[in-house]
């Protein structure tokens, strides 16, 4: 099977699909047999990049690495960068941080399940669930002035403070999001032919989610309690204590399929919003960034020496950065590295004996943050002939099983 | 605003993500969810180039996907428009010095309208189509007084 099988990246109608990434199967039937995966379509060489560059521009670039996860990436690098070069970060700061961090979590999980429905070909409920996740980004643009993308991280800090006008806004998008619970309760969990297409689809046992050191919602969906805000407490999280949210704790057993994934991303966002009404009733007066003047913050960067490791739980699971200062304006080496690298190889066992019609909601339940079904190698083991799916085909079978079981 | 008074053909958009960040590719969803939705003006996201009008290209177009883009552009029919969403396609923007990019878009095939930021709002990217439509109108014979006596009595 070779990679020349695909050429024109079709159908990229999603944008947490849109990025290209191919996939290989070999099916029996309807049945997979086993997959192959070719990323590489969306390499920007970020990392060098960074290397041409001073600290406080890389923040910036870190935050481009996803547009999704454009409050993790910098909230990691800027942990690496005080971790090398020993910046205390005020109290204020850190509760700041896991406030816009929070909120980006709850758009994040939102946006996921809008998509799972739209692969499902619920449409309806995809509209619902991005109405719902307006409201965040609304928040998120009067706190940090922009949509995507917040700007809001820096060494040493935050950009920006969150003030007492705030407050009474905050306050009704929490309170917007408990009553939304009851909603996307009856929208996901509660609805009878989601649980159809979902339950016993796409498992990954509890061993195999260790052995391929899968991480974040895909993780905790197969019962591993991994969150690193609960097992190396960090930033304001600290003073907080955080449990990794398992399925059991909402339906009292733990499969591993596509549906805990659901109840996770669904229990997470309601986490969330306890986090943030903790950080906003303790939040501590004072300074947002140890060093204001950028100039003088370059400055001991620049005299800075040796290794940080910066580590955040994004909404897709954990990210980490590393960076190597070297008494030189640019740092020596920088690698980051995003959850959805760990989680791919997940996509191995969850799709093994699947069928074809389910490609696209298992694809879709790790939340992958780069890859895109755009094309589709199948290869009948039986005849050896190869045939290509574009996304919109596998989207019809997908639409046509929810019908199919709906009768 | 009687807009579909004129949009007599309404418009499809065929979008092509060519190693963008995904932030402006959520926004173009966001476009199609309750808040903006423009499928009230007709016009739409398609799943093949062939069915487009206007294609909507983001992200810097890094060496992998130069060729698809190229194809992607001869696939959709004429007469056809192209917008680049987000400032990374229309300048290289953050990612300017890197290996591995090739762009900007305009380098590669010709494009009409730009919607520079970083990234982008999804009423930008509306306007962005309306300045689509009137290339697409001057090629089907209209000339530009005509459209603007048009523009003007649709502000009306």
């Amino acid at each position: 099977m070779s990679i020349s099988t695909y050429k024109i990246p079709i159908g990229p109608i999603h944008p947490s699909l849109a990025e290209p990434m191919t996939f290989n199967f070999e099916i029996s039937g309807e049945k997979i047999q086993s997959v192959d995966l070719a990323p590489g379509d969306n390499h920007r060489g970020i990392e060098f990049m960074g290397r041409n560059r001073n600290i406080v521009q890389i923040i910036y670039l870190a935050e481009r690495i996803c547009g999704i996860c454009s409050a993790s990436h910098p909230f990691a690098f800027c942990r690496a960068v005080e971790n090398a070069a020993g910046i205390e970060v005020p109290p204020r700061a850190e509760y700041i941080r896991v406030i816009i961090a929070e909120l980006e979590r709850i758009h994040s999980h939102i946006l996921w399940a809008g998509i799972a429905a739209e692969e499902l070909g619920f449409n309806s409920v995809l509209y619902l669930s991005w109405k719902v996740r307006e409201e965040v980004l609304d928040l998120l643009e009067i706190l940090t002035g922009n949509r995507i993308n917040y700007g809001m991280y820096m060494i040493g800090g935050v950009r920006r403070d969150i003030s007492e006008e705030h407050m009474p806004r905050i306050m009704k998008t929490l309170q917007y999001y408990k009553d939304a619970y009851q909603t996307l309760e009856d929208v996901f969990l509660k609805d009878p032919s989601i649980a159809l297409r979902t339950k016993n689809v796409g498992i990954m046992t509890y061993e195999d989610a260790l052995h391929l050191t899968s991480v974040g919602p895909t993780a905790r969906a197969s019962g591993v309690k991994k969150d690193v805000r609960q097992d190396q407490p960090y930033s304001a999280y600290a003073d907080m204590d955080i449990k990794a949210i398992t399925p059991d704790i909402y339906s009292g057993e733990v499969n591993g399929d596509v549906y805990d994934r659901i109840i996770v991303r669904i229990l997470e966002v309601f986490q969330s919003v306890q986090i943030i009404e903790y950080c906003l009733d303790n939040l501590p007066e004072g300074e947002i960034l140890s060093e204001p003047k950028i100039v003088k913050l370059l400055g001991t960067l620049k005299k800075a020496k040796g290794e940080g490791v910066g580590r955040h739980e994004a909404p897709r699971g954990e990210v980490i950065h590393y960076i190597k200062l070297n008494e030189s304006e640019n740092p020596e080496v920088w690698k980051a590295r995003a959850p959805t690298y760990n989680n791919l190889m997940s996509w191995l066992p969850m799709l093994q004996r699947q069928e074809i019609a389910d490609i696209p909601i298992v694809i879709a339940s790790i939340d992958p943050c780069i890859g895109c079904m755009d094309r589709v190698t199948l290869v009948d083991s039986n005849t050896s002939k190869k045939q290509v799916l574009t996304r919109e085909e596998l989207m019809k079978l997908s639409i046509a099983k929810t019908r199919r079981i709906l009768k | 605003m009687k807009l579909d008074k004129y949009l007599d053909r309404s418009l499809w958009v065929f979008h092509l993500n060519t190693g963008s960040c995904n932030g402006c590719d959520i926004e173009i969803v966001a476009l199609l969810t309750p808040r903006y939705d423009v499928e009230r003006f007709g016009i739409k996201l398609v799943g093949s180039p062939k069915h487009a009008d206007v294609l909507l290209v983001t992200g810097p177009v890094n060496r992998k996907m130069l060729p698809r883009l190229k194809l992607v552009y001869e696939q959709t029919p004429d007469p056809k428009a192209v917008i680049v969403v987000g400032t990374c396609g229309s300048s290289g923007g953050v990612f300017y010095d890197s290996y591995n990019i090739v762009g900007p878009v305009d380098k590669h095939i010709p494009v009409d309208v730009y919607v520079p930021g970083c990234p982008i709002r999804p009423e930008a990217i509306i306007n962005g189509v309306l300045k689509a439509w009137l290339k697409l109108e001057r090629l089907r014979g209209f000339s530009g007084v005509e459209i603007e006596k048009k523009i003007e009595e649709v502000n009306a």
